[in-house]
């Protein structure tokens, strides 16, 4: 019997989760490793706290960005490392479901590493955050945009030789506009840049829900070997 | 140069024999662009225990990864429970149980949270799991174990639960006694009987041929990507 592809994004979600919550990868190593960047960041800046200031939403999102780098390695790490891949496949998981429970789990995931880091912005770069809404809207349609785009590289590596140094390489030039769009966003909500901030937000909602329609659409080819 | 026809359908063997569970004909199955199986024939009767025999890389774990679905056959026809593998590849899946070389378990979630899941991807239930678990003789205190810290005997017997649990018609077994102790490979012979007796078909790749054969009811040799 096959499961419905939500109920099989679900499953897949939840076990992505209970990984975690066992393994404690993302708190042990990714939120560490976030947290040393921004701070050799301060440390790189610090004498020109102006400049710090006017840099803070994009160094953020240059963090979450690496990190998010290391959630999509190990989120495929885990399905390659003793063949539970080929289980999957075997199962009665449609590939969308595979592909929707590993964007779902890693979006979970990166909003709470990044509602840390964000911690870790007020406290060393001395940030004022404001915005909220629009702050929000940034936050969790980047956070989309990433997890949809690094599940489709992530898959697509992860059998390959070398996948942990090939990831980033594909996967970072396709992160450029969400970095872009998610930096300019941020400065306009926190008062940094005048302008439509919400253009920002609608131009990273198209990105979202771009990467999230081509995986979907392209994970079954992705998940066969050729 | 002729290039082979790619249409599965005017094979003159693209219809499958009803009592066949694995029908491979001249298949060709690339890995890369090597040649795993050069034109591999195979037949295998449904409820039939078959040993697939050869020495390494002579292709035995690629026939049975074609016949899983998991391998696309590239030139020939090959049909595995009445499913035509040239036009619909992953259609078998779900029928076909494969314990490999690899446990296929998520090794950080517990025992009987890897079984659990494996039987609900396939809308199984819990307690389709549980009953699996207890079927391979996986020991109650082992069940809150997480699967790394498991022995490979008892990561095997695991993954024959996750696959138990799904009920499948056809098993694919790649060495399958490796890593047992002798007790346990006496459970896994026992299963396999009782398997085929209520009608699955078993088709296994050992080098423990002493074991392996006198389960199997057949032996097939496989060398350089061929039967013989």
């Amino acid at each position: 019997m096959s499961l419905s592809t939500v109920a099989g994004a679900r499953l897949v979600a939840r076990k992505d989760l209970r990984i975690e919550q066992h393994s404690r990868v993302a708190l042990a190593q990714m939120l560490p490793f976030g947290l040393l960047v921004l701070i050799l960041f301060a440390f790189a800046l610090d004498p020109s706290r102006d400049v710090l200031n006017r840099a803070t939403a994009g160094l953020f999102w240059m963090t979450v960005l690496f990190t998010s780098t290391l959630a999509v390695q190990r989120a495929f790490a885990i399905e390659v490392d003793d063949g539970a891949l080929d289980s999957i496949r075997l199962s009665g998981i449609s590939p969308a479901s595979v592909f929707l429970g590993k964007v779902s789990a890693l979006v979970i995931q990166l909003l709470m590493l990044e509602a840390v880091l964000a911690l870790g912005v007020a406290i060393l770069y001395n940030t004022d955050f404001g915005g909220w809404a629009m702050l929000f809207a940034v936050t969790l349609l980047s956070t989309i945009g990433m997890s949809a785009a690094g599940a489709t590289y992530g898959v697509l590596v992860s059998r390959l030789r070398h996948s942990s140094t090939l990831l980033p390489l594909l996967l970072l030039p396709l992160l450029a506009p969400v970095l872009i769009a998610a930096t300019k966003g941020s400065e306009v909500a926190l008062g940094q840049e005048a302008g439509q901030g919400w253009s920002w937000v609608a131009l990273l909602a198209v990105f979202a829900i771009s990467y999230l329609i081509l995986g979907v659409v392209l994970y079954r080819p992705l998940l066969e070997e050729t | 140069m002729t290039t082979p026809d790619p249409s599965p359908s005017e094979s003159p063997r693209s219809v499958p024999h009803a009592d066949l569970a694995v029908e491979l004909c001249s298949a060709v199955a690339l890995l890369g662009r090597f040649p795993a199986l050069a034109g591999c024939d195979l037949e295998v009767a449904s409820g039939e225990i078959v040993l697939l025999r050869g020495p390494n890389g002579a292709g035995k774990t690629t026939v049975l990864r074609v016949c899983a679905g998991l391998v696309p056959v590239v030139e020939g026809s090959a049909h595995v429970l009445g499913v035509d593998l040239r036009l619909d590849q992953s259609g078998v899946r779900q029928r076909v149980g494969l314990v490999g070389h690899s446990a296929g378990l998520y090794s950080d979630l517990t025992v009987v949270e890897n079984a659990v899941f494996f039987a609900q991807a396939s809308g199984l239930t819990r307690s389709d799991a549980m009953e699996a678990l207890d079927r391979m003789g996986v020991a109650t205190r082992l069940h809150s174990v997480a699967v790394h810290s498991l022995s490979a005997g008892q990561k095997k017997r695991v993954s024959f639960a996750a696959m138990l649990s799904r009920r499948p018609e056809l098993w694919l077994l790649d060495e399958p006694h490796s890593g047992l102790d002798e007790s346990a490979r006496d459970d896994l012979d026992a299963l396999l009987a009782a398997a085929a007796g209520a009608g699955a078909t078993v088709l296994m790749a050992s080098h423990e041929l002493d074991r392996a054969g006198d389960v199997a009811v057949r032996t097939v040799d496989v060398v350089g990507g061929v039967t013989t």
